[in-house]
């Protein structure tokens, strides 16, 4: 049930030394970690060591193997094993799992993991509590069969018979460990915490301050470091003068650190080690250090988009080609053509970039908010050169994550600080630091030509992009198909039509790319859903029926990104929430004068999302009103957990529509902070109402899903309004008039 | 030279750099890690604690600026976790990454000590301080409006 996204980041893993610096590179081998094979032999340990611990007292301690971001898996995942285990949730406690990537699958991205862990999950769950019933059957010299698991214990005839799961578990961890493809799961009728409303399990410890996030590791003895970065992409330092940050109260230490290539991609630079956060901060300042700018000190937004400029005006590479749709264009009774242009975008957690490592002698120890654990240990195992069994990697609470935690870049810095002093220490990054050492959402430039036949039919697609690929960026062979991480869905769009082409030109750029929340998604969802609306005002339909008349009949659409592992599109369910969330937006209703609809719907992580949204726009600005959802994400664990992350990602996609930019002068980022990249704030969060498509699918990915839709959504509503066509994000004024 | 202050109720004193500000004093000196550093820059409000009762950014307050002052961080905003506002932080499910939410929380408080029944446009108003990237703008709104009930049932019963 891997996507090619997951996939991506799943394999994503330490490679070997290689002279002197750590190569981190792409292992194929290790890609395929969902072969039921593979997934069945490296979950035997026992299930009461590796997942579920009871105390005599009858309390349960879960084991999560994800990283909690905000996503809400620290509730999701633990109520899937407390299902199947058949506990009371009020007696649940979580914890996160130890860094062991023998027995866990640490990575947390690419909104996989209820999907990847559903069977999982039930299949740890279902084993102990079988081992508990057969420790009771043994017990009562009965036949397992006749034995009930219930509320926390096992349950033989009458109450009398009656034993917790306290007083079975040391008998039932001896138990033979069932067969994990065979041991019997529960009926989903039964079910009574999957499905349920959960609040968040770690809810109180963020109401009160007493969540530990990285940044709030302490440990005996640590001191606070930050590290001077050239600020032009791929430079590094020509010379410093340490004197004036040492005079500092409270600076210790200031010495050199390398620069690490491909898989860490690390800056380098000067690291200022001090008491406090404050103290290195300052030392910093102080600091004398001239740059050797390296080759991109020229690197511009506009020279980036003179080459989006220059590779639109010849072919690219043959993406995918059904038909001839140059020819179909040019018998086309009607012809649009439509360019859309995206700038870089940063991921701006709100907890900055840090992270805490000490690496003794013999051992190591890190405090990481990461969505990548496994990789931290290599980090560090690379640095340290200590076996990767000698290196404890606590994984912490993230304030945040979107794809930027899952990087190695944070870790390695603070390794190489912490194997210069010996001590632990926490390297911290400020938001300036955060904000312009990010690996940024790729810029892209991409040209539509569509055409419509007589009948209003789709007679050619045809697409070309330019971007700054992510793949050609992590893979050391990603130059030869730069095109891999860059288009998803929109190389197998639900329009049916006999002519559909698809293009590519890389972009160079010595601007660091990766995963930001919905990845790819985020622009081909856009460009995809745009371009559909533009098609249908030329044919003069509606959007919503001529949406539905091009998707046409039931069928799956094979992930042509992915043929072998990627889900097809079923556009009955695209279909299904599209007609929902009409239905519930009242699509086609009157609205107050000054306020009009927009619609998207899209195929992402393998869920189905429509949003409608309703917009007006005052002296340059658009007003979000009203925001309604209707998702598809296969059968809702939590549902109040899915609702948070569809409202959070109307946010963060409305961010991308009204402010996201990051520009590039001088080969280095031109913002530094909140003042210049602006954040959504409460004012303008529009009223967001979801409603989630009951259903008994397997569960799919929920945390990125709702964002593709929502500029589309909105800058189709402002066309409806003013008959303007937004093409480039983020929405300027002047686009606008 | 050491700097005085009330923290929590209690009475605090510190020998730092006066200029240090109060947000690090807290983080670093005091180890009281619930206020956060979100930008340094007073843009974001990850770091608001109370001063004198007034939500104030702690990450642009030198510690000098304090002195003799009573501060209040999330950590002294109830003994136990049931100040309205967090009560209503629990029952909306606001949180998600929980980062800013502390701040949110600080600010919220602070807002209600004010403004008993604050509209949405007044809560949108007082609230535009603070940042939430994971997007729960809308759960603290409906927080709020829960809160300002409970803290005017409170009222009445005691």
């Amino acid at each position: 049930m891997t996507t090619l996204t997951l996939d991506r980041r799943e394999f994503l893993k330490t490679g070997t030394i290689a002279g002197a610096g750590l190569l981190i590179g792409f292992h194929l081998s290790e890609a395929v970690a969902d072969d039921p094979a593979e997934e069945q032999e490296k979950k035997t340990p026992n299930p009461f060591n590796a997942w579920v611990h009871i105390a005599p007292d009858n309390r349960v301690t879960l084991i999560l193997e994800k990283s909690e971001m905000g996503q809400g898996i620290m509730t999701a995942l633990p109520m899937i094993l407390a299902e199947e285990l058949c506990v009371d949730w009020k007696m649940v406690g979580v914890e996160q799992a130890p860094t062991n990537p023998a027995v866990y699958n640490h990575g947390t991205g690419g909104s996989g993991s209820v999907s990847s862990c559903w069977l999982p999950m039930r299949r740890a769950g279902a084993a102990a509590r079988e081992m508990l019933v057969a420790a009771a059957a043994a017990r009562w010299n009965v036949n397992p069969n006749t034995c009930v698991a219930q509320d926390g214990g096992v349950l033989h005839g009458s109450r009398k018979n009656f034993l917790t799961y306290g007083e079975l578990v040391a008998d039932a961890a001896k138990q033979p460990i069932p067969n994990l493809n065979t041991v019997p799961l529960k009926n989903s009728d039964n079910f009574n915490i999957v499905g349920r409303e959960m609040p968040r399990w770690e809810g109180h410890s963020k109401a009160n301050g007493s969540a530990i996030f990285g940044i709030d590791s302490r440990v005996p003895g640590m001191q606070f470091a930050v590290v001077a970065r050239c600020p032009v992409f791929g430079g590094k330092v020509k010379s410093f003068d340490a004197a004036k940050a040492k005079a500092v109260t409270g600076v210790r230490d200031v010495f050199a650190i390398e620069p690490v290539g491909t898989g860490a991609f690390t800056a380098g630079g000067v690291a200022i080690v001090a008491d406090n956060s404050w103290a290195a901060m300052q030392g910093r300042k102080a600091l004398q250090v001239s740059w050797e700018e390296g080759p991109n000190a020229n690197e511009s937004s506009d020279t980036l988009h003179q080459q989006f400029l220059a590779n639109a005006g010849k072919p690219g590479k043959t993406v995918r080609n059904d038909g001839d749709a140059d020819a179909a264009l040019a018998s086309a009774s009607k012809k649009v053509d439509a360019t859309y242009e995206f700038p870089f975008a940063a991921h701006a957690t709100m907890e900055p970039m840090n992270c805490t490592v000490h690496i003794r002698q013999d051992s190591a120890e890190a405090w990481v908010p990461t969505q990548a654990p496994q990789w931290a240990q290599d980090v560090i195992a690379g640095v340290s050169k200590l076996p990767k069994d000698k290196i404890t990697v606590h994984t912490t609470l993230m304030g945040g994550g979107f794809g930027r935690r899952y990087m190695g870049d944070f870790v390695m810095e603070a390794a190489q600080v912490s194997k210069v002093t010996g001590k632990p220490v926490m390297v911290l990054w400020t938001r300036e630091d955060d904000m312009q050492h990010d690996f940024y959402r790729p810029a892209s430039y991409h040209h539509f030509s569509g055409g419509l036949d007589e009948k209003g039919g789709l007679a050619a697609w045809k697409h070309f992009q330019t971007s700054t690929s992510i793949e050609a960026m992590w893979n050391p062979k990603g130059q030869e198909n730069p095109e891999k991480s860059e288009f998803a869905t929109a190389a197998f769009i639900p329009y049916q039509t006999p002519n559909y082409r698809v293009e590519y030109t890389l972009a160079q750029s010595g601007v660091p790319r990766a995963w930001w929340r919905s990845v790819e998604h985020s622009t081909s969802g856009f460009v995809v859903e745009c371009f559909v609306d533009e098609l249908a005002a030329a044919a003069g339909a509606d959007p919503l029926e001529f949406r539905l008349r091009l998707i046409g009949t039931d069928r799956k659409v094979p992930d042509f990104t992915d043929p072998k592992q990627g889900k097809p599109l079923d556009t009955a369910r695209l279909k299904g929430v599209l007609k929902l969330a009409a239905e519930k937006a009242a699509w086609g209703s009157p609205l107050p004068k000054g306020v009009a609809r927009g619609i998207a719907g899209y195929y992402s992580f393998e869920t189905y999302t429509a949003a409608i949204a309703e917009v007006s726009v005052k002296n340059g600005v658009p007003k979000i009103h009203r925001l309604v959802y209707a998702v598809d994400c296969g059968r809702p664990v939590n549902p109040e957990g899915i609702r948070a992350q569809v409202e959070g990602a109307a946010i963060y996609g409305l961010s991308a529509a009204l402010h996201d930019a990051i520009t590039i002068k001088g080969g280095r980022v031109v913002q530094s902070n909140f003042n210049d990249y602006q954040m959504p704030r409460i004012a303008d969060a529009a009223k967001t109402e979801i409603y989630i498509v009951p259903s008994k699918e397997e569960p799919t990915g929920i945390g990125e899903p709702g964002l593709p839709v929502v500029a589309a959504s909105v800058c189709n509503a402002i066309y409806a309004l003013s008959k303007k066509r937004i093409r480039r994000l983020p929405i300027r004024a002047e686009d606008l008039a | 030279m050491a700097i005085s202050f009330t923290l929590n109720g209690k009475s605090q004193s510190v020998d730092v750099d006066p200029q240090m500000p109060l947000l690090w004093v807290l983080r670093d000196t005091l180890n009281m890690t619930g206020t956060k550093f979100g930008c340094g820059m007073a843009l974001c409000g990850a770091c608001t604690v109370h001063i004198d009762g007034e939500a104030s950014r702690s990450c642009i307050t030198p510690i000098s600026a304090v002195a003799g002052k009573k501060i209040t961080t999330i950590e002294g905003l109830s003994a136990d976790g049931s100040h309205p506002v967090q009560q209503a932080w629990l029952e909306i499910d606001v949180p998600q990454c929980g980062y800013c939410q502390c701040g949110q929380i600080m600010s919220a408080a602070a807002l209600l000590s004010k403004k008993a029944s604050p509209t949405d446009a007044e809560i949108d108003d007082f609230m535009s301080g603070n940042i939430c990237r994971c997007g729960t703008y809308q759960r603290i709104r409906k927080a709020i409006h829960r809160a300002a009930e409970l803290q005017s049932a409170h009222g009445k019963s005691a």
